[in-house]
């Protein structure tokens, strides 16, 4: 954010910034790997940790620009699986379609949420956020147009106008990459614009903020929508590929808080902490998940992880990474 | 007429068992503005706790009673020095994890040794039957437990030394420092305070429904729901918050389906949550 000396701010107009070149490489590799190795396990490996990716560095616009912890921001990508899913199979929507309508109604039902919860501070905003998770939840449970609690079911047909089953993982696949580099692109604009300097003055202090001018309401009101519009194309096409959305498995608190130990990990309020911290993290649960010996104890190992990093690296891997090289600071945003 | 009745009587009776439960949570949050993220799977050790120990103590869920509060007390006092200890000056984004990331602990070794099946504690006591309508004896009998055990904490945080520390704690901790109050001791005997009630109060719960390892979580939002019913950090607000939401529980039950009771919960829980952050019963006289 600060540029050193001034040959470094002409070395960014010749060559852009570091930050947008770390991104594209990211892209490719995510995108070149398994087309070219045409290694299905390896997409699928990616797929999941594109969508860790993409819920982190949402998340992280809440919680590491704003300072307002939100334990439920999974809500969003239920939903949006839940709007996509129905309108690609009871309305008989393209999934591209129904994928971006879904967006555009999550992002007005979160205007709602937010105008009711984001008036709450602090840890009653972190339990209302809960809260907010559960009642969906709970409602679309009861909700016979989605199938209520067994949820609804995709047949094989849908995925024809994608050129059949196999041909509509691929598609999805490179949909979500598309959509995680949306994601890492927002944060670091976000990050880098006089908005994204107003989320910070809230972070550190809402009142001052006021006092100076930036306008709390309508500045989280529009992070809040933001951080959920990805997220709900995103669950629009992971459920999509899954085949199957349950109101459990759709609006999972578990899964919620553990984009939370992401953050954590990586290091929040950076975009680069945010997504590495999501990657390691997912790598490492489904590393876990598969070994014969600790399979049983993921969520332990997670847990004991999530209690070291915040007893005793507060500021996450990036935060350790900028401490231990500070020149760092200008370029890892 | 009389059915609904019977079912307010009967959620009321539940109600006290779920004000239990929450008293626990909102004693540490008015002690050291910490929201426990253990308290569901603490609620779901004491399940497990009368589970495996009542067949030792002569087959009786209250003889473990006693037995989970020293239990809890001393789990409680461990979870502290684990991870609160340091987190409590820190903002609550830290405390919030690092109670969750107990929480995760106890749940991950939980799910391997016992896994997600359902379990019961298999006893029964003579019910009270009027109108046609049967009261078990175990909700009779974990609604006064827990009422009892309410009114005893009520006395100790009003009639003894150290409770008066706790509140003088709560209420200003730096002034209670300057007292000559160990403040460090006093929360880490808070925060084993809060945990062995959720452990007795799911103790309570374990002989009134079957369970898993993954059941204290319900608990925990019905907690968070009566907490903030009661207002957060006022243990006396707690019972009554517990009560008014068995109360209402009880109270729908026979006009809609189960499966809508928590949807209206978590949206009052949202509702009230905007409309009176403080709770309903502000000003508690356990304070």
């Amino acid at each position: 954010m600060i540029d050193g000396t001034p040959s470094a701010v002409l070395d960014r107009r010749r060559f852009g910034h570091p930050m947008v070149w770390l991104i594209l490489v990211v892209l490719a590799i995510f995108a070149g790997l398994p087309a070219v190795t045409g290694d299905v396990a390896l997409r699928e490996t990616l797929f999941l940790g594109a969508v860790a990716i993409i819920l982190a560095s949402s998340l992280n616009l809440m919680i590491g620009y704003t300072g307002y912890v939100n334990f439920g921001n999974i809500v969003f990508f239920g939903l949006g699986g839940y709007f996509g899913v129905w309108l690609a199979t009871a309305q008989g929507w393209p999934i591209l379609g129904a994928m971006v309508a879904a967006a555009i109604i999550v992002g007005a039902i979160s205007l709602v949420f937010g105008y009711g919860i984001l008036r709450l501070r602090g840890a009653y905003f972190a339990l209302a956020t809960i809260g907010i998770n559960e009642a969906v939840r709970a409602f679309v449970s009861n909700l016979d147009v989605w199938g209520g609690s067994t949820g609804m079911y995709l047949s094989t047909t849908v995925y024809q106008s994608l050129g059949g089953p196999r041909q509509a993982l691929w598609v999805v696949y490179y949909a979500v990459i598309v959509l995680m580099g949306a994601a890492l692109l927002l944060s670091w604009l976000i990050r880098r614009s006089k908005f994204g300097l107003g989320l910070f003055a809230i972070r550190e202090d809402e009142d001052a903020a006021a006092v100076l001018g930036v306008y709390p309401a309508l500045y989280k009101s529009i992070i809040y929508s933001v951080s959920g519009l990805i997220p709900a194309m995103t669950g629009a096409l992971f459920f999509f590929k899954n085949g199957v959305i349950q109101p459990d498995q759709a609006f999972d608190l578990t899964w919620s808080t553990e984009v939370i130990v992401m953050l954590m990990l990586g290091g929040q309020g950076s975009v680069v902490g945010a997504a590495l911290g999501a990657f390691l993290y997912d790598q490492l649960r489904s590393t876990l998940l598969t070994s014969s010996l600790f399979s049983q104890f993921h969520l332990v190992i997670a847990g004991v992880l999530l209690l070291l990093i915040i007893l005793f690296v507060p500021g996450g891997l990036m935060g350790w990474i900028t401490d231990r090289w500070p020149k760092t600071r200008g370029t890892l945003e | 007429m009389v059915g609904v009745l019977a079912s307010m009587i009967d959620g009321l009776l539940l109600g006290a068992v779920y004000g239990l439960a929450a008293v626990g949570l909102t004693l540490i949050w008015g002690v050291m503005n910490i929201i426990n993220l253990t308290h569901g799977a603490v609620i779901a050790l004491g399940m497990f706790g009368v589970y495996l120990l009542a067949p030792l103590l002569g087959g009786s869920a209250y003889a473990t009673l006693p037995v989970l509060a020293v239990g809890g007390f001393i789990f409680g006092l461990v979870i502290y020095a684990a991870s609160v200890r340091r987190v409590v000056d820190q903002s609550y984004l830290m405390s919030l994890l690092a109670t969750f990331a107990v929480n995760m602990v106890i749940i991950g070794v939980g799910t391997a040794v016992w896994s997600t099946d359902i379990y019961n504690v298999p006893f029964s006591l003579p019910g009270l039957t009027w109108q046609g309508f049967t009261f078990t004896g175990a909700h009779m009998l974990a609604a006064l437990v827990a009422v009892l055990v309410a009114v005893a904490l009520y006395g100790f945080m009003r009639h003894t030394r150290l409770g008066k520390a706790i509140r003088a704690v709560a209420s200003n901790r730096q002034a209670a420092e300057l007292m000559g109050i160990p403040s460090g001791r006093i929360l880490a005997l808070s925060f084993a305070l809060g945990v062995a009630l959720a452990i007795v109060a799911g103790g309570l719960i374990a002989t009134l429904f079957p369970f898993t390892v993954l059941s204290g979580g319900s608990y925990q939002l019905k907690s968070f729901v009566v907490t903030v019913l009661g207002g957060l950090g006022n243990p006396a607000g707690a019972l009554a918050g517990g009560l008014l939401l068995g109360f209402l529980e009880g109270g729908v039950t026979p006009f809609i389906a189960v499966s809508w009771t928590p949807v209206i919960e978590f949206v009052l829980f949202v509702l009230v949550l905007i409309a009176f952050p403080r709770g309903l019963f502000p000003k508690g006289a356990a304070r």
